[in-house]
C-alpha cells in the first residue's frame, strides 16, 4: 500500500494514496462537516458542505471525492469555507419546509446538527415554502419530501447495499423529488423490500417509521458501513 | 347621535382583541362586542399531515394549555386507531391534565387577575400588574408562582419540558412518572394546598366588595355544558358531556362527545374570528352555552374530594346552583385547583402511573377520529377525518374560548352598560371591560389557531361607524 503525505490546516498527514481528503482528515481527528457523505456508500459530492480549500487550485473541492496527493495543501476551515457551508445550509431550509419543532427528527437529524455547528441562528433567503406531499401508503415507513434535502443517501443504500434501486430521483433543480419505482406510491412499489436501509440512511426526518411522533424518528444510519463491511469480509 | 368607543388591545389575556362599545343616539350603551383580531389557521395547514403527528403539532397552538390540544389531538388519534388505551396511559394522561388545570389557572388567577382583584379595578395601571401584587402582596404571589411552578413539573415530569411537550399519542402515552419524580410531587403537595386555601379565604372575602362585578361581568342565563363521571362526579378528561340550563335542570346527560355534531352547530361572525358554537336544539340565541370552571361546577352533582366537596357547598351557597355570573369564574377556578391537588395527591399512590404498558399500536381503523377533553377553559373538541393511509384530510377544533364568546359579548356589553356613560372611557370602566373578560381566562391564541402578544384596544364608535374615541394599551 502506498502512501501519500499532505498537510491539512498546517498539520502533517500519511494517508493511503487511494484515499479521500475527507478519509484523510477524519483519520487524523479533523472534522469536515458532511451530509450526502454517508460511511458505507459511494460519494456524490452534492451537498458541497465537505468543500475544502487546495494549494495551486482556485477551486474549492469536495473532501469526499478528492484523493489524497503527495505534498498536497489542505485548508479546512478558512472564513470563505465557514461562509460558504453556512450558506449552504440556510439554502436547504429555504428550500423546502423544515419545521424542526414538530419534526420526527427533532434532536436526531443531521441537518439541525448541521445549523448549530455552522452556526446557522436564522436563514438570510426567503422560505420558497413549496408544496410537497407526505406519502405514508407503504405499510412500515412514509416519505415527507418536506423535510428531504436531496442528499440521494436514500437511492444509494437502495442501489448499493440492498441492490433493490426503488429510490431515484426525478425532476431538475428545486423541482427534483426522490421517486420509488417509476414515480408511484411507495406503497405500490414492487421493487421495495422494505428492508428500511433507506429509512437508517436517510440524515433528517424525511423517511420515518409510520407513527414516530416528534423527536422519536431515532436511527443509527453506522449500520450502513457495518452490513458492507460485513457483507466484504465473509470468505 | 350614536356613538362607538374602542378598547384596543384587551390586555392580560392570552391573545390578540379588541372590544367596541356602540352608543346610541342619547350617549347610552346600546350594545358592545368582543372582537378576536387574529386568525392562525390551523385547520387548514394541518391537512396533509400523518394523524400521528398532530399531538405535536396542535400542541404548539397556544403556550399556555399545549397539553390540552396533546391530549385531545392524542384521543381523536385513539379513535382513528379504534384502540383502547392502556389503563396506566389513561391515568398519566389524567395526571399530567390535572398539571395542566393547576397551573393555567394559577396562572389566570394570580398573575392576571389577582392584580383586580386585590389591589383594585380603580388602581393605578402602572402597578396594576403581577408586580404591583408582589409589592402590595409578596406571600401570596410567591405561593401562586410556585402553585403554577408544581403544575409546570408535573407536565415536565411526564413530557419532559414544561411546554409544548409531544407526549401522549394516539394510543397512549411515550413515558411514565418516575418514582422520583413522584416523591418531588408529593413533597410540594402541602404547600399548594395551603396556597389554595389561602387564595379562597381570600376570594370569599372579597367577594361582598366586588358586588358591582358579580352583577355586570356576564351575570346571564346560559346553558352550561362540561365533562361528569357516570355518576355525576366532576371530571375532566376520558368521561362524558353534560347540559345544564339556567336553572340547573340536566338537559342532556353522557353525552358521547365523538357525537357534537349531533348537538353543537357552529356560527361565524363578520367581525370576529371566533367561532360561536351553540347547543343546537335551542338555536343560535337560546343554545348559547359556557364551558370552563364556571360550567363544570354547574354541571357536576359532587366533587369526588373532600376539601373540594365541601367548598363546592358554599360556592353554591353563595353563588348560587347553577352560579350564573361569570365573575364566578374566579372562585370556580380556584376550587378546580383544589380538586385537582387532592385528586394528584390519590393519584401519585396509584403504581399504574410507573408501568411501561403505556401505547397500543393499530393501524387506521376508523376515518374519522374525535377527541374530548376538558381544557383549563373548557371542553376543547379535536375532529379529524383521515384517508386510508392515516393522511388528515379535514380538520375541525372546537376550543373552550369560542364556546364562551356569546358569554363575553354579554359581558362586555353588561359591564359597558353599567361603567360606560358618554363619549369617553373612564379608566375603570376600561379596566372592567377586560376584567370582564380576563374572567373567562380567554386564550385567543387557541381559538382562533394565531399569533402574536396581546395587548388592548378599545373604540367608542358612533352610529354611523364614525370613531370617537379611542383607547390603547
Amino acid at each position: 500500500m502506498s502512501v501519500r503525505t499532505l498537510s491539512i490546516n498546517g498539520q502533517q498527514v500519511s494517508a493511503p494514496a487511494e484515499a479521500t481528503v475527507l478519509e484523510a482528515a477524519r483519520d487524523a481527528g479533523i472534522t469536515i462537516p458532511t451530509l450526502c457523505h454517508l460511511d458505507g456508500l459511494s460519494d456524490v459530492g452534492a451537498c458541497r458542505l465537505c468543500l475544502v480549500e487546495i494549494t495551486g487550485s482556485n477551486k474549492l473541492q469536495p473532501a469526499c471525492h478528492t484523493r489524497v496527493a503527495e505534498g498536497m495543501e489542505v485548508q479546512t476551515e478558512t472564513p470563505r469555507l465557514q461562509q460558504y457551508r453556512r450558506m449552504v445550509v440556510e439554502l436547504l431550509f429555504a428550500e423546502r419546509n423544515h419545521v424542526c419543532a414538530v419534526c420526527v427528527a427533532n434532536g436526531h437529524c443531521e441537518l439541525q446538527n448541521l445549523a448549530r455547528a455552522l452556526g446557522m441562528y436564522h436563514v438570510r433567503f426567503d422560505y420558497l415554502s413549496p408544496t410537497c406531499a407526505v406519502d405514508i401508503t407503504h405499510s412500515r415507513f412514509g416519505i415527507d419530501h418536506n423535510r428531504c434535502v436531496l442528499c440521494a443517501r436514500c437511492v444509494r443504500a437502495c442501489d448499493e447495499v440492498e441492490g433493490v434501486h426503488t429510490w431515484d430521483i426525478a425532476g431538475r433543480g428545486v423541482a427534483s423529488r426522490v421517486i420509488s419505482d417509476l414515480d408511484q406510491p411507495w406503497g405500490e412499489s414492487t421493487s421495495c423490500t422494505a428492508c428500511g436501509k433507506c429509512v437508517l440512511a436517510c440524515p433528517t426526518g424525511a423517511i420515518f417509521r409510520r407513527g414516530v411522533t416528534v423527536g422519536e424518528m431515532e436511527r443509527d444510519s453506522a449500520k450502513i458501513r457495518f452490513i458492507v463491511e460485513a457483507r466484504n469480509q465473509r470468505w | 347621535m350614536p356613538q362607538m368607543i374602542m378598547i384596543d388591545p384587551v390586555s392580560r389575556i392570552e391573545g390578540h382583541a379588541k372590544i367596541t362599545i356602540h352608543l346610541d343616539d342619547a350617549g347610552q350603551v346600546e350594545q358592545a362586542r368582543f372582537h378576536v383580531t387574529e386568525f392562525r389557521g390551523f385547520e387548514q395547514f394541518c391537512v396533509g399531515r400523518p394523524f400521528w403527528e398532530m399531538p405535536g403539532i396542535t400542541a404548539r397552538i397556544c403556550g399556555i394549555c399545549p397539553i390540552s390540544h396533546v391530549l385531545a389531538s392524542a384521543r381523536a388519534g385513539d379513535a382513528i386507531l379504534a384502540a383502547d388505551v392502556p389503563p396506566a396511559a389513561e391515568k398519566l394522561r389524567r395526571l399530567m391534565n390535572m398539571g395542566q388545570l393547576v397551573q393555567s389557572h394559577a396562572l389566570s388567577f394570580f398573575h392576571l387577575s389577582a392584580p383586580d382583584l386585590l389591589l383594585g379595578m380603580d388602581s393605578d395601571p402602572a402597578t396594576r400588574n403581577v408586580f404591583g401584587l408582589m409589592a402590595a402582596e409578596p406571600e401570596l404571589a410567591r405561593g401562586g408562582i410556585r402553585l403554577r411552578q408544581l403544575g409546570q413539573e408535573i407536565i415536565e415530569y411526564l413530557g419532559g419540558r414544561k411546554i409544548h411537550p409531544s407526549w401522549a399519542v394516539p394510543g397512549g402515552v411515550r413515558s411514565p412518572l418516575s418514582r422520583e419524580h413522584a416523591t418531588a410531587l408529593q413533597e410540594r403537595l402541602p404547600e399548594a394546598l395551603q396556597t389554595t386555601h389561602q387564595a379562597l379565604a381570600l376570594f370569599k372575602g372579597l367577594i361582598e366588595r366586588f358586588s358591582a362585578e358579580v352583577a355586570s361581568f356576564g351575570n346571564v342565563p346560559s346553558l352550561f355544558l362540561g365533562m361528569v363521571g357516570p355518576d355525576g362526579r366532576w371530571e375532566h378528561h376520558g368521561e362524558k358531556l353534560r347540559i345544564v340550563d339556567e336553572t340547573g335542570s340536566v338537559l342532556r346527560d353522557q353525552l358521547d362527545g365523538a357525537r357534537y355534531r349531533e348537538f353543537i352547530s357552529e356560527a361565524t361572525e363578520a367581525w370576529t374570528y371566533l367561532k360561536s358554537p351553540f347547543y343546537t336544539p335551542l338555536g343560535r340565541q337560546q343554545g348559547a352555552y359556557r364551558v370552563g370552571p364556571l360550567a363544570r361546577l354547574n354541571v357536576c352533582n359532587y366533587m369526588g374530594t373532600p376539601a373540594a366537596e365541601a367548598e363546592l357547598a358554599e360556592f353554591r351557597q353563595r353563588a348560587g346552583a347553577p352560579a350564573l355570573s361569570s365573575f364566578y369564574y374566579h372562585y370556580a377556578r380556584l376550587i378546580e385547583i383544589l380538586a385537582c391537588l387532592e385528586r394528584i395527591e390519590q393519584l401519585l399512590e396509584d403504581d399504574d402511573l410507573f408501568s411501561n404498558r403505556l401505547r397500543a399500536e393499530a393501524g387506521v381503523n376508523q376515518y374519522i377520529g374525535v377527541g374530548v377533553s376538558e381544557a383549563p377553559r373548557g371542553t376543547l373538541f379535536h375532529d379529524y377525518t383521515v384517508d386510508a393511509n392515516g393522511l388528515i384530510q379535514a380538520v375541525n377544533f372546537i376550543i373552550a374560548t369560542g364556546q364562551n364568546n356569546p358569554a363575553m359579548n354579554q359581558a362586555v356589553t353588561q359591564v359597558a352598560q353599567r361603567f360606560v356613560h358618554g363619549p369617553t372611557i373612564p379608566e375603570g370602566a376600561l379596566n372592567r371591560m377586560e376584567a370582564s373578560i380576563r374572567a373567562f381566562d380567554p386564550c385567543l391564541s387557541c381559538s382562533t389557531h394565531a399569533s402574536g402578544h396581546l395587548l388592548l384596544d378599545v373604540r367608542l364608535l358612533d352610529a354611523a361607524g364614525n370613531l370617537l374615541d379611542h383607547v390603547a394599551r
